[in-house]
């Protein structure tokens, strides 16, 4: 069965139908791109899966449970982790206590436990501390470990944003357009984090508007267009597939990649 | 042994740096308990404010969020403590303990429908809620005596043993003072205190990680509230006699006075910022007419060469020592 499975997904805003009738599924370890020009609905649909304001019709099932409608922290809690495509830092903590906060799915403990700190507490506490170092490593962002958030430079923030949502353990990460911004060298160290998160056996659906990064680490694209989904298949299909060409004008974004 | 091993991975730095503020405060307790009882009241109030603000400090500062309404609590606390001592001849520290209870379900209540809102609105609710238990301090004059308000409150005590002297208040004020500060210290340390934080830094992304945002931001307030209760009935032990005044719209002016000039969102700079802003106006006493304008210069002076607060410069310090470092 898939781990996200998206049925006849509709969304509308008053007159203007940001999303039309979007099926589509999500294999367990797979790594899928959302791709479409502007203004195509890609980030409504990410707001939809994720919980932010519920389709107007439609289904998502995830793991096998109807999320449809649930509250975003709901939906984090199931294991649906996402990301902004305006980075969403804790930006007055340190770059750490960012990742140790991801960690609140995968952890337990309230007001008392905080206050009496029983062992398990304490050995909790020193794995968050532990795991958070390992995860700043994994993207590379360890020597500023202590650094204020807000400190350091834009590619930097994008991959302290996929460490802290790795600290959360997501079944499944939807990275919404994560090298927004970024320049050749830091979309690259990005890719290879992305790959890397792939190979550890996490599942990533990924809005891009990078064709070079998509078509070098998607295993599957989903081409929305005016709110429909237009084409589904794999990167060398979509790249022939007519209706893509057209909807990018010619094609040439996707020729050139 | 486990505890042997917890203990060594601790930092040093972390002893340290609660050391220092805690030497400080049994030097200024010191002071006081060396000095008159005029001094002893002064200082008592900035230790009750500290108790206060602290509290305060997890809503806005932790949490990130407004509250002009805390002195309700305070209301609640401080009339509640009065009423069941007087009238009904109840132990003092029960009492304290009982009104915070009712002051925590007050503020579950009210904030299950405020804490909706955000930014100003939510700052203008919360100072609706003071002003509420204002009207209600000088309206409900059955119960509250209005303008008269209430005197004869007992001080301090337990099963029989009481605090007679001012002295003997000003170190119970004093160690539940510190005692406050331990808790938030402990509870800022944790997975709820990390969850308070993400709320202050992006709801957007503490709700990506699973942080249940109104559930926080309730239990921040309960929090707040039980704390400004405490330091109502502190209060009314402390002086003997309450009026309407006393928890009206100045004490949340004051206290927004001491959270920001002490550091919002730090562990000590509450009380820090509490003692400051109580000590100031009497240490400028001398200056006759000028004493206003000198006590509000220095307030300014310190907001603008310490815009994070006197508490927050020491993240400075830290911050400027570490390049040096980095090229040795």
């Amino acid at each position: 069965m898939a781990l996200l499975s998206v049925r006849e997904a509709t969304k509308r805003f008053g007159g203007l139908l940001a999303n039309e009738a979007i099926s589509f599924d999500v294999e367990e370890g797979e790594l899928l791109a959302v791709i479409g020009p502007n203004g195509a609905g890609k980030t409504t649909l990410f707001n939809v899966i994720s919980g932010a304001y519920p389709p107007t019709s439609g289904s998502i099932h995830f793991d096998g449970r109807d999320i449809t409608g649930a509250s975003p922290h709901g939906v984090a809690h199931a294991g649906l982790v996402r990301t902004y495509q305006l980075v969403q830092l804790f930006k007055n903590l340190t770059v750490a206590e960012n990742v140790e906060i991801g960690s609140h799915r995968v952890t337990r403990g309230g007001v008392f436990s905080a206050l009496f700190r029983p062992h398990w507490m304490q050995q909790q506490e020193k794995s968050v501390s532990v795991g958070a170092r390992e995860l700043l490593r994994f993207v590379g962002l360890e020597a500023q470990a202590d650094d204020p958030a807000d400190t350091l430079p834009y590619g930097r923030q994008r991959l302290l944003e996929v460490a802290r949502a790795l600290a959360a353990r997501p079944r499944l990460l939807l990275l919404d357009e994560p090298a927004a911004g970024l320049n050749t060298q830091e979309t690259e160290a990005l890719a290879e984090v992305i790959s890397r998160i792939h190979l550890g056996g996490t599942t990533v659906i990924l809005i891009e508007h990078d064709m070079s990064l998509v078509m070098k680490i998607a295993q599957r694209i989903v081409v929305l267009d005016f709110g429909k989904k237009i084409a589904e298949g794999a990167p060398d299909e979509i790249k022939s597939h007519p209706d893509v060409i057209a909807a990018y004008l010619g094609g040439t974004e996707i020729l050139d990649a | 042994m486990t505890s042997h091993a917890i203990t060594s991975t601790e930092p040093t730095s972390v002893g340290w740096r609660s050391a220092l503020p805690i030497a400080a405060v049994a030097v200024v307790a010191a002071y006081g308990l060396m000095s008159s009882d005029y001094v002893v009241t002064v200082l008592g109030f900035a230790f009750i404010y500290a108790i206060f603000c602290t509290g305060l400090n997890f809503f806005m500062g932790y949490t990130g969020q407004a509250s002009f309404g805390q002195s309700a609590f305070a209301a609640i606390g401080g009339y509640g403590s009065a009423i069941l001592c007087t009238d009904y001849g109840w132990e003092p520290l029960l009492a304290l303990i009982a009104t915070m209870a009712i002051s925590g379900v007050v503020a579950a209540v009210v904030g299950y429908p405020t804490l909706r809102l955000r930014g100003h609105y939510l700052a203008m609710a919360t100072f609706a809620l003071g002003l509420i238990a204002y009207e209600i301090t000088i309206e409900w004059t059955s119960l509250t005596q209005g303008y008269m308000g209430y005197a004869g409150i007992p001080p301090l005590g337990l099963g029989g043993f009481e605090l007679a002297t001012l002295k003997q208040q000003f170190i119970a004020i004093v160690v539940m003072a510190l005692i406050g500060v331990g808790v938030a210290s402990r509870l800022r340390q944790s997975r709820f205190g990390r969850a308070l934080a993400s709320i202050a830094g992006s709801e957007l992304a503490a709700r990506a990680l699973g942080v249940d945002i109104a559930r926080y931001k309730l239990v921040a307030f309960v929090i707040a509230a039980l704390y400004a209760s405490a330091a109502g009935s502190l209060f009314a032990h402390f002086v003997g006699f309450i009026s309407p005044e006393i928890y009206g719209t100045s004490m949340v002016i004051q206290s927004f006075a001491m959270l920001y000039l002490g550091g919002i969102g730090t562990t000590w700079g509450p009380m820090l910022g509490a003692v400051i802003v109580s000590v100031l106006p009497e240490a400028l006493r001398g200056l006759k007419e000028m004493q206003d304008i000198a006590y509000t210069a220095i307030l300014i002076f310190i907001l603008i060469f310490a815009p994070r607060g006197l508490a927050g410069l020491t993240v400075l310090f830290r911050r400027a020592r570490r390049p040096a470092l980095g090229k040795a």
